[in-house]
């Protein structure tokens, strides 16, 4: 069309001062101490909370192979379903993630307490109470609870383009529930477990209003150390600069990865 | 025979998932319109929660200010983002790849990140700030940002990127010839772009425009991170959550619940209507 590229001035700048120069801030601040020296210690220190770093990592790896297996069925049930009636499923599925996450963390919160609902109604038959909120358990719940919807959609999307008469054809040639499943479906909807699992894994590993809110003190994320050092009682801008920095390389590396693994399997398949 | 059990067991797995989503929302519910302020014993019936929910001045001011927030930032992203994306389109391969890429960023970036870094940027000015009104030995620069300023440039920052993402694809389905056309026929290159791009662009700029308000009322991580003193309702929901006892809180989760119930319902009715009459036009 004709050529207007200067409209895309106003923007480009907005990106440079306020998308690119933060980022740059974020290095600048890991690799310089309060006085603005030069130090790796920042970077260093970080070992320190590796026991953070790694259960951040095995919980969200948890939650995000939970949410996988719990919404691999509902996506191929979904797609296999009329369309009509697709769609209102579908809407069912995005309707609880519109509503803020903080109200329905609050829910489980309530649900899950010493003298909560859940306690309540096991005492009734017997059992319990049991210690639920407050462990790491909880957190892992939280995760599954609010980002399932996310793994749902990609997957549902992903199966929607898998024919019917593929599986039949499978049967026809004598494939079990099994073969199916490893041989036609899950291959076929390879795109949409890669894009479930980071839209799933990058919030969970970075989050730190769930671990808040459902472990309790006991059970701190990055996420609760990051923000620990910008507007909590530690408060070091350089060392939380140095984390958020970590924290970026992880979700670098796990979307390099699903998106590779991708690919290849495409090519595999195709 | 084998079918039907097949049947069963998927409709039951169907059902238990979507009770897993929705029965925390249901319990929410219920208790908000619990006399008491136990959280598991319902002891009686009452709207009263709903009553001081609306004379709650603190849940009413941060609703206001989201609101606010939500449309200002969501013009001007709206606005600043369709340019942009009608000037990228005209660039070359290369650059248009660049910039793609980097707008990508504040979508796959942890959002702690993106509130971070902005943090980071605004405390650093707040610096350069003070060092300017030092040497210039008058209050020229304005120093306390934190506030309205702050969170309205995170909030367009984080925005502007989907409106890009939602224009640009319209913008290489649209006919060049119709652009030409309205070229030839005597339109100077402002009124083609108004008369002839825009109004087919308008469709993706509407949606656009509801997804950043969408995401602006929603956004708690990174105005968090960048609202000073100032408190959005996510940040006045996150207080009342730390204080644990008001019921009230159930009675908003209900609120906002039925509000967004009934936009979907609204806009899938639109939407089969439009579909119907698509279909009658053939």
């Amino acid at each position: 069309m004709v050529q207007k590229k200067s409209l895309a001035a106003p923007y480009l700048v907005w990106m440079a001062a306020f998308i690119i120069a933060p980022l740059i801030i974020v290095v600048y601040f890991a690799l310089t101490d309060s006085a603005g020296n030069f130090t790796l210690d920042n970077l260093m220190t970080i070992g320190r909370y590796s026991t953070v770093f790694a259960r951040s990592l095995i919980l969200a790896a948890v939650a995000t192979a939970i949410c996988l297996v719990l919404a691999f069925p509902v996506g191929y049930f979904l797609s296999r379903l009329r369309t009509s009636k697709q769609h209102i499923m579908q809407m069912l599925v995005m309707l609880p993630m519109w509503m803020n996450f903080l109200l329905r963390t609050y829910a489980w919160m309530s649900l899950l307490e010493k003298n909560g609902i859940i306690n309540r109604i096991l005492g009734l038959v017997g059992l319990g109470p049991f210690e639920m909120i407050n462990t790491s358990g909880a957190v892992v719940l939280g995760m599954v609870y609010n980002y399932l919807p996310y793994m749902i959609l990609p997957l549902y999307t992903a199966m929607t383009k898998i024919d019917q008469s593929v599986v039949e054809a499978a049967q026809d040639l004598g494939a079990g529930m099994g073969k199916i499943l490893t041989r036609v479906l899950i291959p076929l909807s390879v795109p949409g477990i890669a894009t479930g699992i980071t839209m799933v894994f990058v919030p969970a590993v970075s989050t730190f209003i769930i671990s808040r809110m459902l472990g309790g003190g006991s059970n701190l994320l990055i996420g609760d150390l990051i923000e620990l050092q910008f507007l909590g009682n530690s408060y070091n801008y350089n060392l939380g600069s140095a984390m958020s920095l970590v924290l970026m390389v992880i979700v670098l590396l796990c979307m390099s990865f699903t998106s590779s693994f991708d690919e290849e399997d495409m090519e595999g398949v195709v | 025979m084998k079918q039907k059990h097949w049947r069963a067991l998927q409709q039951a797995y169907m059902v238990l998932i979507f009770s897993f989503l929705y029965v925390p929302i249901a319990v929410m519910a219920v208790f908000s319109f619990n006399e008491s302020k136990s959280r598991s014993v319902f002891t009686g019936f009452t709207l009263n929660w709903y009553k001081s929910l609306f004379t709650n001045s603190m849940i009413l001011d941060a609703l206001a200010l989201s609101v606010a927030i939500a449309l200002i930032s969501a013009l001007i992203s709206t606005v600043v983002g369709t340019m942009a994306a009608v000037g990228i389109s005209s660039m070359g391969r290369k650059s248009r790849l660049l910039i793609n890429n980097l707008s990508y960023l504040p979508i796959v970036n942890p959002e702690i990140i993106t509130g971070v870094s902005l943090m980071l940027l605004f405390v650093a000015y707040r610096g350069f700030a003070a060092w300017a009104n030092a040497h210039m030995g008058a209050d020229l620069v304005p120093q306390n940002i934190f506030g309205l300023p702050t969170l309205l440039i995170a909030h367009i920052s984080f925005s502007v990127p989907y409106v890009i993402f939602n224009v640009s694809p319209k913008l290489r389905q649209l006919d060049v010839r119709m652009y030409e056309a309205a070229l030839d026929l005597g339109c100077n290159p402002t009124q083609a772009f108004f008369k002839v791009v825009m109004p087919e662009l308008m469709p993706a700029i509407l949606s656009a425009f509801l997804i950043c308000i969408t995401y602006s009322i929603d956004d708690f991580i990174i105005s968090y991170f960048t609202c000073g003193n100032l408190q959005t309702l996510p940040i006045a929901i996150y207080s009342m959550t730390r204080k644990k006892v008001s019921p009230e809180i159930n009675a908003l989760s209900t609120i906002i619940f039925l509000v967004i119930l009934a936009i979907i319902l609204f806009t899938n009715h639109m939407d089969s209507r439009k579909y119907r009459r698509d279909q009658q036009r053939g």
